[in-house]
């Protein structure tokens, strides 16, 4: 965002020192054997801005998005949410943290329950918080359903009835019931077409300059990152092998894993079309 | 050049539980020449799967209802006998699948996968069997082939696994490949390196393929012509070069607008990028007319009435748009 100037002179909104996790695999009749998904991750990232995080499939992203919404727990490290170290926080403290760090993941069809109605998968998050009235539960569903490009007479349908782009904007509505401060996108429009992608990445930047949200999108697209973020970050063997501002990132890449996933990228020659548009 | 498959204003309907029929795939004609490969674009309900399965007949005949006709060395797909068609499917014309994690047995190794598909087209001689099972490995992984052999499909990546499934499909050397998304579930390296593959046994063993992909970049240096599907009607039908870097369409126009460019500064800061309004999917199938006519840009009067048919914009290039009609 362009108005991330000013926040930079706050503290981060989430600060990441040598973060390590290890798994211990075992393989069949064989030795057990240690897999280091990350290996020593530092950064930060500031309120309102987007972080896109780009790297081969086992890079260590995702395991990166779980730890981080306190899903899985690293070996060792430091995250820092709004001043709170994370992984010192006891359980009760902890849930006081956890509605304000959300994540939405590829497949929105696998990620409801397929009986429930669209409200009611709404309502949910809510429900855990346990707070609030069925009234209020209800008005803000429709705020968000509206927020969020989808008709409030959706309300009572079921996942199966709506388009993969439906159950994107549901998801993201889902995600917002609890007022976030940050939003994880693991990998959240690359099961959608191209069109359809183009729409949800306009809805997350509206969101954004609206609510002051703080995105942290992990893909495999460098185009989509490059639009979406205010800053790349490249992961490769559970590295953050380089960051920086994206047109830094896409044109003058220093490291090799970024020139590699660069190289990759299928290319088309646009300058017919963009030029008649 | 004689075509190997011609298709004849093939329309596939699925008979829907009231006993309606959803109407996935509307008059639909191309050829596939000797060598050619065919992109063919289309998004999610275009009806492109569709197409890669009735061009093998892989579809219960009682719940499709299929009108035109797929003319594969002048036999009609649609109306042969499944003990004909057993004979052609894998052998004749091959199908590669978008998960190449599904579509394989997870119990035996790879190896003897591919093997089978030899066995089941009439190869029974053992050494035959293994000669060719090894040669068609080594053409995809060089050295590591014997090794890979032995291997289970869950001790494969993903690009490795669909590297099984090319072997699988070219094992008979099929005149025709017809891949529906086969990158689809792969990371850009790995994508990179399966089309790759694609263009080396293309350029090998010279096959006809039918490349299937939402993703235009992917067929650019790739395909020789590109058609463009949209609600189960071919809206563009063009050489590649032409069709990907200038389109005639509003909809394939539209939807390469929307791809965000990798090559343009971002400095700017965070722009909306331009979007085909409404939703594909929700837009009832018009009863006449053009199905983009909801979404399009340059509608007019004319398009929500009747149906554009084919406009020649060469000798190569067709449209379905009335927007070039007295061109």
């Amino acid at each position: 965002m362009n108005t991330s100037t000013d926040d930079r002179n706050m503290p981060p909104l989430l600060e990441v020192e040598n973060l390590v996790k290890t798994y211990s695999r075992k393989q069949f009749a064989g030795p057990r054997e240690e897999v280091r998904a990350l290996a020593s991750v530092s950064f930060s990232i500031f309120r309102g801005t987007t972080l896109a995080l780009v790297g081969e499939s086992g890079s260590g992203k995702s395991t990166l998005a779980l730890c981080l919404a306190c899903l899985e727990k690293p070996t060792s490290g430091l995250i820092r949410f709004e001043g709170s170290d994370l992984l010192r926080l006891g359980e009760r403290d902890l849930r006081a943290i956890r509605p304000k760090v959300q994540m939405i993941f590829q497949d929105p069809a696998s990620s409801f329950n397929p009986r429930w109605k669209v409200l009611e998968i709404l309502a949910e998050p809510l429900a855990f918080e346990g707070t609030r009235g069925r009234d209020e539960m209800r008005s803000r569903a429709h705020v968000l359903l509206q927020q969020t490009g989808l008709s409030s007479d959706l309300g009572e349908k079921l996942p199966i009835e709506l388009s993969g782009g439906q159950r994107q904007r549901l998801a993201i509505a889902r995600a917002l019931m609890l007022d976030p401060e940050l939003l994880i996108l693991d990998e959240a429009l690359s099961a959608l077409d191209c069109s359809v992608q183009a729409q949800i990445a306009n809805l997350l930047v509206e969101l954004q300059s609206a609510r002051g949200l703080t995105y942290l999108f992990i893909t495999h697209d460098m185009a989509m990152a490059a639009h979406l973020a205010d800053e790349i970050a490249v992961m490769s063997k559970g590295r953050m092998v380089e960051k920086g501002l994206p047109d830094k990132v896409l044109k003058q890449p220093e490291n090799e894993i970024t020139r590699e996933l660069l190289a990759a990228v299928p290319r088309m020659d646009r300058s017919g079309p963009r030029a008649e548009s | 050049m004689e075509s190997i498959l011609e298709v004849r204003d093939l329309s596939v309907s699925y008979r829907l539980r009231g006993g309606d029929l959803h109407r996935a795939l509307d008059g639909v004609s191309f050829g596939l020449e000797s060598g050619e490969v065919v992109g063919i674009l289309g998004e999610s309900g275009s009806g492109k799967t569709t197409l890669a399965v009735a061009l093998l007949g892989l579809f219960r005949r009682d719940s499709v209802v299929a009108s035109g006709n797929v003319l594969f060395q002048g036999k009609d797909l649609l109306k042969a006998e499944p003990n004909e068609l057993r004979g052609i499917r894998g052998k004749s014309i091959s199908l590669i699948f978008q998960e190449p994690s599904v579509a394989l047995h997870p119990t035996m190794r790879v190896g003897q996968q591919v093997r089978r598909v030899l066995a089941a087209h009439g190869m029974s001689d053992r050494t035959e069997l293994d000669r060719r099972t090894r040669e068609v490995l080594e053409a995809l992984f060089g050295e590591e082939a014997e090794r890979m052999a032995r291997a289970y499909p869950h001790q494969l990546s993903g690009g490795q696994r669909q590297r099984i499934l090319i072997a699988q499909a070219i094992a008979c050397e099929p005149a025709v490949v017809v891949a529906d998304e086969p990158t689809a579930s792969l990371d850009p390296t790995t994508q990179m390196e399966i089309l790759h593959v694609f263009r080396g046994l293309r350029k090998t063993l010279g096959l006809a393929m039918i490349f299937i992909t939402h993703n235009p970049a992917l067929l650019s240096g790739f395909a020789d012509r590109v058609m463009v599907l949209y609600a189960g009607k071919v809206v563009e039908l063009g050489p590649a070069t032409e069709t990907l870097v200038s389109p005639k369409h509003p909809y394939t126009q539209a939807l390469f607008r929307s791809i965000p460019p990798l090559d343009e500064p971002h400095d700017a800061g965070k722009r909306s990028l331009p979007t085909i309004p409404r939703d594909a999917n929700l837009s009832p199938w018009p009863p006449c007319g053009c199905p983009f006519e909801p979404r399009c840009r340059e509608r007019m009067e004319i398009c929500k009435s009747d149906d554009p048919g084919f406009v020649n914009l060469s000798e190569t290039h067709m449209v379905s748009c009335f927007l070039y009609e007295n061109q």
